[in-house]
């Protein structure tokens, strides 16, 4: 597609972190927001729902450089606020506006201003605001972060650009709903005197409730079942967080990208996402939890890795016989602050 | 807002003359502020601040922190061009950058210039942008300034004069769209019963310019793309503004190699062959095998593929030349040799320091001139004589007495000033005026420029790094020639 405008490979980068910074931004956001409401219902003890947060982000080393306990305050400030953590929102959002900033004459001029409103609101809120502006101020971010991804789908053409964003968008995205699935399995299963009490139902709903999808899944389901919501999350074909849903998408604007035909590869990344989409389209949910949730989720983040490192090779970092300047992993971006202009 | 209290203090200003009486062409415009509610123009100006900061129009700034940008300041009260006064200064233009480009293809062919004396050779092979890299080369048409931005100022004798002719990759010119736009979206009444010639088509223009520049061979639609040094330039918000505004690519020096002396970039489906470049960065840093070799910015080998004619480089390379101080002083005669004509448009007098008698008289009078390098931009290494302390003058004089040839002087310009907003009242605030020249297959002038305005107290400097600020230039539109037929044949 786009034989006459080909897309720069630095672009297509840069479009595909803009899409994913903002998604992780919009997903720790409704971790915390969740998290939140949920404390007002349960008497358990509050770290280790603080800390699950931060093992669901990933980052539980970086955490405890800076803070010896996981309590509301610190946890909130660190996945927030924290201009050190390269993954906190305010980090993720000033990385996506950089990336925004880079690729300015390829993105529409409204997603831009999108981009640098979110940044500038977040760069003027410096510290936590508070604790009774958070869940609004959490609300506020996830809606700011539809309205983004609203305005790319309205106003960009749907080109090979689009489709970058949109493969940072889901695999981000289904990257998240596994860790929040992961991670609130693991530590609730084990609860077994609370099954089939009032706290399992709240505690699932949390669940279901941080990707936005108690509501549909009642409307599928009915009653709270840790089976269902298994298989909710990884599996459903048309909820839109659903690992199944996010994956296919992606593995669309892959193939979109390539024009290659569905069921044969020419990249090693399209070999990477059909071998995962085969996966989740065969794969039967009680396989999973025979097997272990934990075990397939953790391999399927490896996965989820392992095609984001592909799509670099394949259409960044290629290399043409002439040696060209090197650069190194995507997100690093090398500082040419150097300059020959007034 | 009234401007009953506004002073010119013995300044030409641009829209009140001497008796404080508004000029014709300012009195409808001054008549629309003075009729506003109080704290209507106030909020205008708020909201347009407020614009800028949402577009993420800013500029970073160097030597301050990592990652500090500003907004570009701008101010409501435009600067007004009759539309006689600017058809003069188009026809000078024209004839000046005519003349430059000639003098540049000389000076890297036959240099006739220097063999009849005109201008003594030492001063062309000491000018720190002369590239001997560019000897000999033909680019297309015998253009080398496509894209120009000279400096024109307004003495106290109500002359203009050309201050500098910037040749090499003059900046500004997205500010004169944004500025527009922002009147028209923050103030639209302003515009009404005037006729102000509208800007917008600069992009298609230099698109058109740069697809007409294409090397020999090229196919019929070339592929233009826009080289910048990337993000933390100050000017990116510029080169990304106007590769969106051209639709065309927007690249950095890593994005492009060289093979077989041709040009290609990097896309997700392998190399694509590159035509035209529109390049934003200086020649110094452009390619590292041919000027700087610690550019990381720049394309190794594009020097050999434009010499070669596989690819135009717009500006072309070595244009610089032109742009030296010392070589600003003799444009004049440059303009008499090559066109045969007076120059239209005045150059401020200009001592060279390297001439023994300009320097004495230079040292002698550093308390009231302007001395310049001669191969600074930005408002950088300058002394405005009359506004420096003791100690600054004798650090100058030293500077000049142990480098004569990098320094030239100037009277001190008692530069116009146009009504500027300050705080909750009107103050007068000195201007210069940038207009945009582009040259492909014929030189054309965009109608009006960047006004730049010294937003402090007494401030002669306009550059953005040091305290500037700007405004919308309106050039007022001839009455339409219909209405002068329909008053001649029937009145």
């Amino acid at each position: 597609m786009e034989e006459n405008s080909p897309l720069l490979s630095r672009v297509a980068d840069a479009v595909y972190w803009m899409a994913r910074y903002i998604e992780r931004a919009e997903n720790v956001a409704r971790y915390i927001g969740v998290n939140l409401n949920l404390q007002l219902d349960l008497p358990m003890n509050p770290a280790q729902q603080w800390q699950s947060l931060i093992d669901t982000s990933g980052d539980g080393d970086e955490f405890l450089k800076r803070h010896e306990e996981a309590t509301q305050h610190n946890v909130i400030d660190f996945l927030s606020f924290d201009t050190e953590n390269p993954n906190s929102i305010f980090s993720c959002l000033r990385a996506a506006r950089e990336n925004a900033r880079s690729v300015r004459e390829t993105i529409s001029s409204e997603m831009w201003e999108q981009v640098n409103a979110m940044y500038l609101h977040m760069a003027g809120q410096h510290l936590n605001p508070g604790y009774e502006w958070l869940p609004e101020f959490f609300r506020q971010l996830r809606l700011s972060s539809h309205l983004f991804q609203g305005i790319t789908d309205a106003t960009m053409t749907h080109n090979e650009a689009w489709h970058f964003t949109r493969l940072g968008r889901k695999l981000e995205r289904a990257d998240k709903t596994s860790r929040i699935l992961d991670v609130k399995y693991f530590i609730l299963l084990p609860s077994l005197r609370d099954v089939g009490t009032p706290y399992d139902d709240i505690h699932w709903s949390a669940v279901l409730k941080s990707v936005s999808g108690l509501e549909m899944y009642r409307k599928k389901y009915g009653r709270i079942a840790p089976r269902n919501i298994v298989e909710f999350l990884v599996m459903d074909r048309n909820f839109p967080r659903s690992i199944h849903y996010c994956i296919s998408r992606a593995d669309n604007s892959l193939r979109a990208v390539t024009g290659t035909e569905p069921g044969t590869f020419h990249y090693p990344s399209e070999r990477l996402m059909g071998l995962l989409r085969a996966d989740l389209d065969f794969t039967p949910v009680d396989q999973i939890l025979a097997g272990g949730l934990h075990a397939y989720l953790d391999a399927l983040q490896f996965k989820i890795n392992d095609i984001d490192n592909a799509l670099l090779t394949d259409f960044v970092e290629w290399r043409p016989q002439t040696p060209a300047p090197s650069q190194s992993q995507s997100q690093s971006q090398t500082a040419t602050a150097v300059n020959g202009m007034r | 807002m009234q401007f009953a209290n506004y002073q010119t203090e013995g300044f030409h200003d641009e829209m009140f003359d001497n008796a404080g009486i508004p000029r014709e062409e300012a009195k409808l415009l001054v008549d629309t502020i003075e009729s506003l509610d109080d704290g209507q123009f106030l909020r205008c100006q708020r909201s347009a601040e407020r614009i800028l900061l949402q577009l993420g129009i800013t500029f970073n700034v160097y030597g301050d922190s990592a990652g500090t940008e500003r907004i570009f300041p701008f101010d409501l009260i435009p600067r007004i061009v009759t539309a006689h006064e600017w058809a003069w200064v188009e026809r000078g233009l024209k004839q000046r950058i005519h003349a430059l480009n000639l003098f540049i293809d000389d000076i890297y062919h036959d240099q006739k210039i220097l063999k009849d004396k005109i201008i003594p050779e030492e001063v062309i092979k000491s000018a720190t942008f002369y590239r001997p890299q560019c000897i000999g080369v033909n680019p297309p048409r015998g253009v080398w300034c496509h894209i120009t931005g000279t400096d024109l100022v307004r003495h106290g004798d109500g002359q203009i004069y050309v201050l500098e002719d910037n040749l090499r990759v003059p900046s500004g010119v997205s500010y004169v769209l944004e500025n527009r736009d922002l009147m028209k979206r923050t103030f639209p009444q302003v515009f009404e019963g005037l006729r102000v010639r509208p800007v917008d088509d600069y992009p298609s223009r230099l698109l058109e310019m740069l697809q007409t520049i294409g090397p020999r061979g090229a196919k019929e639609n070339p592929t233009v793309v826009l080289l910048t040094p990337g993000i933390y330039n100050s000017a990116y918000f510029e080169h990304s503004f106007l590769a969106q505004k051209m639709g065309i690519q927007l690249v950095e020096g890593s994005d492009l190699i060289v093979q077989d002396k041709k040009v290609w970039m990097r896309t997700t489906k392998g190399l694509r062959k590159v035509d035209v470049i529109y390049r934003r960065i200086d020649d110094d840093f452009l390619d590292p095998t041919a000027f700087r070799p610690d550019s990381l910015l720049g394309v190794p080998g594009i020097m050999e593929a434009w010499r070669a004619n596989n690819v135009a480089l717009a500006n072309a390379p070595g244009n610089g030349v032109a742009d030296d101080k010392v070589v600003y002083a003799y444009v004049p005669d440059m303009i008499r040799y090559y066109e045969g004509e007076d120059p239209i448009l005045p150059n401020v007098p200009t001592y060279l320091c390297w001439r023994d008698a300009d320097r004495q008289h230079v040292l002698a009078n550093l308390d009231k001139l302007v001395v310049k390098a001669a191969n600074e931009a930005g408002g950088y290494g300058m002394l405005i004589g009359p506004h420096a302390s003791v100690k600054e003058r004798e650090e100058f004089a030293e500077k000049i007495i142990a480098a004569p040839r990098n320094y030239i002087a100037q009277p001190t310009l008692a530069l116009s000033r146009v009504p500027t907003l300050v705080e909750d009242h009107f103050e007068g605030r000195h201007v210069d005026l940038r207009p945009y020249i582009l040259y492909g297959n014929e030189i054309e002038v965009l109608p009006g420029g960047l006004t730049r305005v010294a937003l402090r107290k007494g401030s002669l400097v306009v550059n953005s790094s040091q305290g500037g600020g700007s405004k919308d230039t309106w050039v007022l539109a001839a009455p339409p020639e219909h209405e002068l037929v329909q008053n001649g044949s029937e009145g």
